[in-house]
């Protein structure tokens, strides 16, 4: 057996969706925010992050295209409610480069209890925690919109979820 | 339909009303973060609303999905309850309707959430972490407008009592709640009250309010006996299947 072919499809399709973009925040990939649950040779399973996520379509399509254009035309995308979606299933790698794209990343461990008593967000500019929330609903679902005092730059923040 | 569809179908129906209701706000709200705020929960609702009349249409086994449930039913037969529909009015009208409905919502789906039938308790899984927001956003709304000023709380108080009166529906329960139930699917909806009316008066004692005095309450949404102002919601919201039946994207 050849070193090439030791590598599963599995494997090789986890490669190619870790390429394809969120739609909103092209940034991170579709893995990097834990949109992706299971691969398997047959099926890839994505669940949603909002109910309403204007985006859950467009992400699908967009796994379609890459499953396609990489050979993988007989392998199905399924959707799974259960169980739901959270921010601590985001990526560490996914949290620094939402961080560098401008994001401030979601406390971990903390979706559950965390709306009442929020702790403050890192600006994801200059990095100060002297911040504030200005308001809990931001330009997508997913996000917050906050402002640092130390710098005067108003960011998003992923909301806990 | 039988009662789980139907049951299905009252869930999709609340949230997908009160969608389109909030909707009507994106572009008008006092100030952008509310635009958003509302935009937010608009979107929230018709996602909810989305995966429940999908689930009523399957469960409905008649080829019917939620698209159709939404577009291609008239007046009698939605069945959300009456709350849900009423005119958006100022906005503390509109902050009255979310901070009743949404902490009704929330403990519906909190309980839903441990349902044994796995679709319900999957969509009210989900939709609990949003709505646990809109509960949160409504109350501070009511608290702020409620302890404003003299115009705030003015027409805080005239929101709550344009409201009042639909708050009794939600915890009604009959033969579709009773066998939804017994499907382990439903949720006692009468023995969350307690709880709510505990809710509710905190966020009202913190506001510098008082409860309306009691009304007569009005019911009926769920047998399809709706208020004047659904028509007009539907007339708008299903213009374009009405006016071009079937027309796809």
């Amino acid at each position: 057996m050849s070193a090439v072919s030791a590598i599963s499809d599995v494997d090789r399709i986890r490669a190619v969706l870790a390429r394809v973009p969120d739609p909103e925040i092209p940034a991170v990939s579709v893995v990097d925010l834990g949109i992706v649950r299971e691969i398997d040779a047959g099926a890839v399973t994505i669940t949603p992050t909002y109910t309403g996520c204007p985006a859950t379509i467009a992400i699908e399509q967009s796994i379609r295209e890459a499953l396609d254009a990489n050979g993988f035309n007989e392998v199905a995308i399924a959707t799974t409610l259960s169980p739901p979606w959270s921010t601590d299933w985001i990526s560490d790698e996914g949290r620094e480069k939402l961080r560098v794209y401008g994001i401030a990343p979601p406390p971990k461990g903390a979706a559950a209890a965390s709306l009442k008593n929020q702790t403050a967000a890192e600006c994801p500019r200059c990095g100060s925690s002297n911040t504030e929330e200005l308001s809990r609903f931001g330009s997508t679902p997913c996000k917050a919109l906050w402002r640092c005092k130390a710098c005067a730059e108003p960011f998003d923040r992923f909301k806990c979820h | 339909m039988d009662a789980l569809a139907t049951y299905a179908l009252r869930l999709g129906d609340d949230s997908l009303i009160l969608g389109q209701r909030l909707s009507a706000w994106c572009g008008h709200a006092p100030a952008l973060e509310v635009d958003l705020s509302l935009a937010n929960v608009a979107l929230d609702q018709v996602g909810q609303a989305t995966h429940f009349l999908n689930l009523a249409g399957e469960l409905e086994g008649k080829g019917r999905d939620g698209d159709d449930l939404a577009f291609r039913r008239d007046v009698m037969d939605f069945t959300n309850c009456l709350l849900v529909e009423q005119p958006n009015g100022d906005f503390a009208q509109t902050i009255a309707r979310q901070f009743l409905f949404s902490h009704y919502q929330a403990l519906l789906f909190e309980q839903m959430a441990v349902a044994k039938d796995a679709r319900f308790a999957a969509i009210a899984a989900k939709a609990a972490k949003e709505v646990a927001y809109h509960a949160t956003l409504a109350s501070d709304w009511v608290i702020r407008l409620g302890d404003g000023t003299d115009e705030s709380k003015a027409r805080m108080v005239a929101g709550l009592d344009w409201m009042w009166r639909f708050a009794d529906e939600l915890f009604l329960m009959d033969d579709v709640d009773a066998a939804a139930i017994a499907a382990g699917a439903g949720v006692d909806k009468a023995a969350l009250r307690a709880t709510w009316d505990a809710r509710i008066d905190a966020v009202l004692a913190e506001a510098t309010l008082t409860r309306p005095a009691p009304r007569r309450a009005t019911a009926g949404g769920r047998i399809g006996r709706h208020s004047e102002h659904l028509g007009h919601l539907l007339s708008d919201m299903q213009f374009l299947q009405r006016a071009y039946p079937g027309a796809t994207w």
